[in-house]
């Protein structure tokens, strides 16, 4: 039972083998994919209240783990429902690409639940293999080697940063003797303000920071999300980045905001991360290079929730991740619809969407502003408890300069409702918009908003999550 | 929570707040062009009906905030719903939904695309207007005061002119980065008060000086944007063009006045130190304001251009009114404020309504239409009468009073009134742009168009303008009422005042020496 999203994830990646060993039809195999996805969803749901302990200690299944697990679940949902129109990977291959992505997702899943150094390793491992295959899987037709230079890219960057991961942790151990987190935490206590702890720690921040996209491990995210099929975009962007906050909040908690140097150490990435995405982003064409960019911004203010060190700062920034993947699946869900063919969407392509589509356009609206941190929506509140948590904190610079990013972010979001809303649409075609995503598309809207004006059941049981790993 | 009357019986606020909300739900589900036009005229006239009740309930002879409701919203920022209006809020409230079924009455046959969003558009605008009003949580006041902008840039970018692009990113731009410091400050002012944002608890606490400054800096920015003063308003003439007519009546009727109403309900009172210290720089911007709309708007031939400069100019008397802080000067501002909002509202449903019939705003193509229209030139000449504050109409009373106070603040500083003579040339400027116009409108010269086609103003439009036209001489005539509704808040602002300045008086000497 404690493993029952789990097990299903790893009985659906069975039963996608077996389909990958015929030659089902492609229809049947979307349907099959959409059902298990769907399947794990209400697992993880049945689960969110179990708490337990599996794998001599390793693995732990409480609030904090199964709420993550419900929304890497949903996500997954979700993506796979708006991502199966005109599907941008190879039709032969397309059993094993969902075979593999949900390998990724058990992989994260796992993830969020590992409380010892070396299952933290092999799930995240398990994850991003995954994804380095599910890259180059996109059709060749158009953008000819982009996809294979993008799974490179990927695939040496994420090398890279687990190998400094890898490198931490064998600091770690060396310090502390030990693997199992809660041990490290009581051992690293008196000693965190040395500087191998602080190294050590940032060391192993780094594997995640690369998952979150945050400066200075950012390189890999424009050509990635461009050279992705639209669908594998939207997984990297949002599903990684749950898993690697929940990843990130269990490390940051392991140290305390008392040694000054870590925390102006995260204060410089956080910044770095908002001015360098924001200011990239606003001269981008390609509309998933763009919201690459702002990705790296955003996770910029998600470092923010976490470099208060106190538990309302962690719950924020659960809360503003979660905005995040609304907010995110929001726009990609109108990417992966306007799409023609599953190829990439320049902005001009949107140009008169409120006349082609006005459901899309108001998905979008909604989605952007949030991103934009315009209340009402989620995207906003989060920003405003953010700021509050660091402000508390005495991190007065760091308020202000966040505050200015949003006034610099606000321009390339309503460059793209600009051209949704105020441009005609020429000769260009009504988008056909399938009743499954129509209902994932409300849905988005409906909870960007509600999680907006009514945050405090979401902040409170976030709270509760972040209240056991202390 | 002594300041506050709580409000125990049917929650009025609450009420106006979310009938506009609750009508553009109903529009959702509609898809019948002429049903939208009603829902969205009925939904505007009740709440506008509603409001009156406001008056009744009012207790003019207390400062403390009416109607107030208190529920608890974001617990863990301790964030709370709070409501409540006071003298200073009142008339925004009433005009605001005075102004509303008169915006949907001049959209009737203007908008032609889309009513159904253009409807939702206007009716999410009155929710977040009258909550930027009666907000007494500093952050439902951020909240709304920057969901607004999302309805009014759909209302430029999607009805708009041909620059509508432009202007509709302008003016997001432009009002959006003037409020981000506004929300550092509203961070500061938490974390100093015990982490709350109830903004009556933050009023005429002893901050330091220097901070004081610096948060009357952020106040500043985003309150001067949205006036728009002098040299921030470049945003409002390319809003006020491409706008449709209701956009700009919005505009200017309602918009505008948010960046005054947050000077008095925020920077006098959180700030009054740096008030009075930086007052005199605000008070000399203010008349460049008026000079400069003023001489602007002689030069321009786009009738919307010329109502959209001398509305920095009219903005510009309001705030000087305002900083002479003595009880004349911001009566006047307040009154001034509806004023401007009833005049100048009006004379943009004047040029709408030309817009309509020629497709032009220019003033050559208007010129001569005294012959063919004479029911609406009436209309016209009464409110451009107004809008340069001719004795009888409304403006001359508000003018008048900030007038006073300005030579009040110069005779109790014993100094030559530099001040309200330099205002003095505002005036004449209005009264001669606001005669050229009309001096072209109806008769034009020998090179007329040919005006013999169009047809004078139906009823519905004469319904319209009616209202505005009755409010223009009683506020002109019989002002008492309205100054009654104000006196004791502003009374109770100013006493607060006198001490505030000695101690200003006395910080900026300890500097100096």
């Amino acid at each position: 039972m404690l493993f029952l999203p789990e097990l299903t994830l790893l009985g659906a990646g069975l039963v996608l083998f077996f389909l990958s060993l015929g030659q089902p039809s492609n229809g049947r195999v979307k349907t099959v994919a959409i059902t298990l996805a769907a399947v794990t969803f209400f697992a993880s749901l049945l689960c969110l209240r179990s708490e337990g302990f599996l794998f001599y200690s390793a693995y732990k299944v409480d609030l904090f783990s199964q709420l993550f697990k419900v929304l890497i679940a949903f996500g997954t949902l979700a993506l796979l429902i708006f991502g199966a129109k005109d599907s941008g990977i190879k039709q032969k291959t397309q059993p094993e690409y969902y075979l593999f992505l949900f390998m990724s997702v058990l992989g994260l899943m796992m993830l969020v639940s590992s409380v010892e150094m070396m299952a933290i390793f092999v799930s995240l491992e398990l994850s991003s293999f995954a994804v380095y295959i599910m890259v180059p899987m996109r059709k060749t037709s158009e953008e000819k080697g982009n996809q294979v230079e993008a799974g490179i890219k990927y695939l040496l960057f994420g090398v890279m940063a687990t190998g400094l991961m890898l490198f931490g942790m064998s600091y770690i151990y060396g310090l502390t003797g030990t693997t199992q987190l809660p041990l490290i935490a009581e051992r690293l206590a008196d000693m965190y303000t040395q500087p191998a702890a602080i190294v050590a720690v940032m060391l192993v921040l780094a594997g995640f920071f690369y998952k979150l996209a945050l400066f200075p491990l950012h390189f890999w995210v424009p050509d990635v999300y461009e050279g992705a099929s639209n669908e594998t975009t939207a997984f990297i962007a949002t599903l990684p980045k749950i898993a690697a906050v929940a990843v990130l909040i269990r490390i940051v908690n392991l140290i305390s905001g008392e040694g000054q140097a870590i925390v102006n150490v995260l204060m410089f990435c956080a910044l770095a991360s908002m001015f360098y995405g924001n200011l990239s982003a606003l001269v981008q064409k390609d509309i998933k290079r763009l919201l690459g960019y702002s990705s790296i911004s955003h996770a910029g203010f998600i470092l923010v929730g976490l470099l208060t060190f106190t538990p309302l700062g962690y719950a924020t920034a659960i809360y503003y991740i979660t905005g995040y993947l609304l907010m995110n699946l929001a726009c990609f869900l109108v990417i992966c619809t306007v799409s023609e063919d599953g190829k990439n969407v320049a902005i001009e392509d949107l140009a008169g969407l409120y006349k082609r589509a006005p459901i899309l356009s108001l998905t979008l609206i909604v989605g952007l502003f949030g991103l934009a941190g315009i209340p009402p929506f989620v995207g906003f509140t989060g920003k405003l408890m953010l700021l509050l948590g660091a402000f508390n904190q005495g991190h007065y610079l760091l308020v202000i300069l966040a505050a200015f990013n949003t006034a610099i972010a606000i321009y390339y979001y309503l460059s793209i409702i600009r051209i949704t809303f105020c441009t005609d649409p020429e000769e260009r075609q009504a988008v056909a918009i399938g009743g499954a995503t129509k209902i994932i598309s409300i849905f988005l809207m409906i909870a960007i908003v509600v999680m907006g004006v009514f945050p405090s059941t979401f902040i409170s049981m976030a709270s509760k999550a972040v209240t056991l790993l202390m | 929570m002594d300041q506050l009357l709580m409000n125990s019986g049917f929650p009025i606020l609450s009420a106006l707040i979310f009938l506009p909300l609750i009508g553009a739900f109903v529009l959702l589900c509609i898809k019948n062009e002429a049903m939208c036009r009603n829902i969205a005229l009925i939904t505007t006239s009740l709440v506008g009906l509603l409001s009156i009740r406001l008056l009744f309930g009012f207790d003019t002879s207390t400062s403390k905030f009416q109607f107030v409701e208190h529920r608890s919203w974001i617990e863990a920022f301790n964030i709370n719903y709070t409501l409540g209006i006071d003298g200073i809020s009142i008339l925004l409230v009433l005009l605001t939904t005075f102004i509303m079924p008169f915006c949907v009455l001049a959209s009737w046959s203007y908008i032609k695309t889309r009513i159904q969003a253009f409807m939702i558009c206007l009716l999410i605008m009155e929710t977040a207007m009258i909550g930027v009003f009666v907000a007494l949580d500093f952050v439902l006041f951020y909240v709304l005061w920057e969901a607004m902008l999302i309805p009014m840039y759909m209302l430029i970018g999607i009805w708009g002119g041909p620059r509508k692009i432009y202007a509709s990113i302008k003016f997001f731009l432009y009002t959006l980065s003037g409020s981000i410091l506004l929300l550092v400050g509203i961070i500061w002012l938490y974390t100093v008060n015990d982490h709350s944002f109830f903004i009556p608890d933050m009023m005429w606490q002893d901050y330091s000086l220097t901070s004081q400054i610096y948060l009357f800096v952020a106040f500043f920015l985003a309150f001067a944007i949205k006036v728009p003063m002098f040299p921030f308003h470049t945003w409002l003439p390319a809003a006020h063009v491409e706008a449709p007519t209701a956009g700009s009546v919005i505009l200017a009727s309602v918009l505008l006045k948010m960046g005054t109403y947050g000077f008095l309900r925020f920077a006098l009172p959180i700030t009054p130190e740096a008030t009075v210290v930086l007052g005199p720089y605000v008070l000399w911007l203010s008349i460049a304001g008026i000079i400069y709309g003023g001489l602007t708007a002689l030069a321009q031939s786009d009738m919307k251009k010329l109502i959209a400069y001398s509305s920095v100019g009219h903005m510009g008397f309001v705030t000087l009114g305002i900083f002479v802080l003595n009880v004349d000067g911001v009566e006047g501002a307040i009154l001034q404020m509806i004023n401007h909002g009833i005049t100048t509202g009006a004379l943009f449903l004047c040029v709408g309504m030309i817009y309509e019939r020629t497709h032009s705003r220019e003033l050559d193509s208007a010129a001569g239409i005294g012959k063919y229209m004479p029911v609406y030139i009436t209309f016209l000449a009464f409110f451009s009468l107004s809008s340069f504050g001719f004795p009888g109409t409304n403006s001359f009373v508000g003018e008048f009073m900030i007038l006073a106070g300005a030579f009040e603040l110069s005779i109790s500083q014993n100094q030559f009134p530099y001040l309200a003579l330099a205002a003095i040339p505002g005036a004449v400027l209005a009264a001669a742009y606001m005669l050229r116009m009309l001096q072209k409108i109806i008769w034009g010269g020998a090179n007329n168009p040919d005006q013999s086609w169009l047809t004078d103003i139906n009823t519905r439009e004469i319904i319209t303008l009616a209202p505005f036209l009755f409010f223009v001489f009683w506020i002109g005539l019989g002002p008492q009422p309205f100054l009654n509704l104000i006196h004791t808040s502003v009374a109770d602002l100013l006493q607060h005042f006198d001490i505030h300045q000695i101690k200003a008086v006395a910080a900026t000497g300890a500097i100096l020496q």
